[in-house]
């Protein structure tokens, strides 16, 4: 049992490290060779971006942003740590926040009940939808890629449906939201202001959403669930080899519902900090979607760690951010999105050069302790400790 | 383990690669003026300058976003304003959008269009921002805003008078609508071209299908979907369909040639832009002069009186209407121009929402 445990060792922490900084390099080369074919020059671009995405407004915005993006990317880490492909944080996180904005407008609670009873919608709502994949998992071997995509159409035409002023929404200057969340059902944010570069006067530089706290406990409470509890031990298990989980006597079919619940849970927060912090309604047509897919990318850059997603979600917030200065420097700012893909691929290739190395270098280990001492662990074993994080 | 990364990799590409088919941006579109070569302007004012903040899709989207953009290239060529042309991404957020206005307005465009009702949230809190700044937005309003003037459309106007116009045409007593997404906007198109069949036909059968839903309403650039909706409706028995589709109106056209009927388009008048072959089923087209807006708000600076308040472009201003290129509704011209000058008058009144 032991051996199972992390254990820190420099060498290896290095190689997780190197894989996204390559991946990184990678992606900003490739990004070169394109705005230099479109004839522009990347270190004006990069020099822009960077200048106006450190500005504190944009901050503010990059780390709203990135809460979302957090809790998205380990919805569908859960999933990746179980072997499940949890495809459809879109479509429960859209179906969540709608239900939770239409419950919130219609209750008048004491404030942090409120919240509480918002975010409690949200969270069951988001389990129940990715729920009904599990099932179908679990009692009819319906693959979770297919069922997620699917119910993510389905989440989609019943939120079409719900948003319409024939049935919870009301129509304001051609837009549709649900009714407006009383303002005890707003989460405090973070006031930041300050005296701005070349300026006199204090302003106001935006609002970061209270929320991004509660987004650092879920990272927190992630690690320790899966790092930490039996049960985190038996779904790293399951998903690393599920005939090894099965004679280690582990309820497979129940894992399997199990963290689907947990990631459609964790899928269903993907909205509050927006829909808490900042709209406060939803709109079938303004509130941003999508986020279920830019978790996919930011699980795999982060590598499933929380601290790795962390990092991923803020990157990716900041690449989103500040593409808007190069749209008025007049450079295509689809260079953003070509370096997000080739970040996306790079990353995965990365890791799978580095765990080849990983693996290489442990079996050079265990064949010298194996000309020293007869064979008392099966290289087997070896390799899945290096394949602990994926 | 690896198989679902792999698998992974490749959705969350392809999720990437999609998001940037749906917004092309204006990327050689980015035209600005040099301001450093201001030998053109004789005059001692500074060229005025225009920044433009498209709805997703940007220029290029052969509808909406073309039509606005449309209105400004005539007001750099004629007016001689410097432009600045910003556009939208996909699921971006109301944050998004406000950084994109207050981009434009700390740059020192002044007027500031915001194209497409969506930026409504967003400009709110830009305008109060930005007080010595003018914006302007289409299909939307933004109460209580001095600097704010709203061009809004009376799109339900222009759509009855298509709708009369199928009535008057149809033969077989049975029509179509096909609207590109289901929202409110485009139900004011349906509401129109509803009062306006029956107001010809009482007894004609009006029949209603949206290609998508919000929020991705892909409905407007999908049309191979146009195609497929206008078989199902031509084979149900109409003769005339009213795409209201944006660039899925082509799909339309094409089955309406396969089947021998008529189509309407939308927006521009599409019988100009459409391919020699798909000319002739182009009846008319009901227009919605995005560009006049775009245009008038703009020329209203360069003349000294800008344009404030809430400006409603309905029929009386002609900024909505129906086209006659092709010559297909002329003989029922003098019908139609009673009914506009019975919605004129008052007369009549166009309702906005679809009947329940």
């Amino acid at each position: 049992m032991e051996r199972f445990l992390p254990r820190f060792d420099p060498r290896k922490t290095g190689l997780a490290v190197l894989a996204p900084v390559v991946a990184l390099v990678v992606a900003a080369a490739l990004s070169s060779v394109v705005l230099v074919i479109a004839g522009h020059s990347p270190a004006l671009a990069f020099q822009r971006m960077w200048e106006y995405g450190t500005e504190p407004a944009q901050v503010v915005n990059i780390l709203n942003k990135a809460s979302g993006y957090f809790l998205s990317a380990l919805a569908v880490a859960i999933g990746f740590r179980m072997n499940l492909f949890n495809i459809g944080v879109d479509g429960q996180y859209r179906i969540a926040a709608m239900a939770a904005a239409v419950v919130g407008a219609t209750l008048t609670l004491p404030k942090p009940l409120h919240i509480l009873v918002i975010v409690a919608v949200a969270v069951v709502v988001g389990a129940l939808w990715a729920g009904i994949a599990g099932l179908l998992k679990v009692y009819r071997g319906v693959s979770e890629v297919i069922s997620t995509i699917m119910l993510n159409f389905i989440g989609g035409a019943i939120v079409a449906w719900a948003v319409t002023p024939q049935v919870f929404a009301v129509l304001e200057n051609n837009v549709v939201r649900t009714k407006t969340i009383p303002e005890s059902g707003w989460f405090p944010g973070f006031t930041w202001s300050g005296i701005p570069a070349g300026g006199s006067q204090t302003v106001v530089f935006g609002e970061i959403y209270g929320f991004i706290v509660i987004s650092g406990l879920v990272g927190v409470l992630y690690w320790f669930v899966l790092s930490r509890t039996r049960f985190g031990f038996d779904l790293r298990a399951t998903g690393s080899s599920e005939p090894a989980a099965v004679a280690s006597g582990v309820d497979v079919k129940r894992m399997v519902l199990t963290s689907m619940l947990l990631s459609g849970a964790v899928a269903g927060l993907v909205g509050m900090p927006i829909l808490l912090g900042a709209a406060h309604s939803f709109g079938s047509q303004d509130f941003p979607s999508g986020i279920g897919f830019t978790g996919i990318a930011i699980a795999l850059l982060g590598r499933n760690n929380p601290v790795g997603i962390a990092f991923a979600s803020i990157l990716w917030g900041f690449l989103d951010v500040s593409n808007q200065i190069l749209d008025i420097e007049s450079i295509p700012k689809e260079i953003v999105t070509i370096m997000q893909g080739a970040v996306v691929l790079a990353v995965v290739v990365a890791y799978e050069i580095v765990r080849r190395i990983g693996v290489a270098t442990e079996q050079r280990r265990v064949m010298s302790t194996e000309n020293a001492a007869p064979p008392a662990v099966p290289p087997a074993t070896a390799t899945a400790d290096t394949g602990g994080e994926r | 383990m690896r198989r679902v990364t792999k698998l992974a990799a490749v959705v969350a590409t392809a999720a990437l690669a999609l998001a940037a088919c749906g917004s092309t941006s204006s990327a050689g579109g980015g035209t600005t003026t040099e301001s450093g070569s201001p030998a053109a302007t004789t005059s001692s004012a500074a060229a005025l300058k225009v920044g433009l903040a498209y709805d997703i899709g940007g220029r290029g989207d052969k509808s909406f976003n073309d039509a606005a953009a449309a209105g400004l290239d005539k007001a750099k060529a004629e007016l001689g304003v410097e432009i600045k042309e910003l556009s939208a991404t996909q699921g971006e957020t109301d944050a998004d959008k406000e950084a994109r206005l207050t981009l434009l307005a700390q740059a020192g465009y002044n007027p500031v269009i915001a194209v497409g009702f969506l930026y409504g949230t967003a400009l709110k809190n830009v305008s109060a921002k930005f007080p010595n700044t003018q914006f302007g937005i289409i299909d939307s309003t933004v109460d209580g805003a001095t600097n704010v003037t709203g061009l809004v459309f009376a799109e339900n106007e222009g759509s009855f008078l298509v709708g009369a116009a199928a009535a008057l045409k149809s033969k077989s007593g049975n029509v179509g609508y096909i609207g590109g997404c289901l929202i409110p906007l485009l139900q004011k198109f349906e509401a129109g071209f509803t009062a306006g069949a029956k107001a010809v036909k009482p007894d004609i059968k009006v029949q209603v299908k949206y290609l998508s839903n919000p929020p991705d309403c892909k409905g407007f650039n999908d049309p191979a979907a146009g195609t497929e909706t206008a078989n199902g409706m031509y084979d149900a028995g109409a003769d005339i369909i009213f795409a209201a589709a944006g660039g899925s109106g082509t799909g339309v056209f094409q089955s309406a040639k396969a089947k021998k009927a008529l189509a309407i388009g939308v927006d521009s008048d599409q019988y100009q832009t459409a391919a020699a072959d798909l000319q002739p089923v182009i009846m008319t087209s009901m227009l919605k002069r995005v560009d006049v807006a775009v245009f008038d708000f703009i020329k209203s600076f360069k003349d000294g009186a800008p344009l404030t308040g809430v400006q409603v472009f309905d029929l009386k201003k002609d900024g909505v209407g129906y086209s006659t290129s092709g010559g297909q509704v002329d003989d029922i011209a003098t019908k139609l121009d009673e009914y506009k000058a019975k919605i004129v008058s008052g007369e009549i009144k166009v309702p906005a929402e679809p009947a329940k």
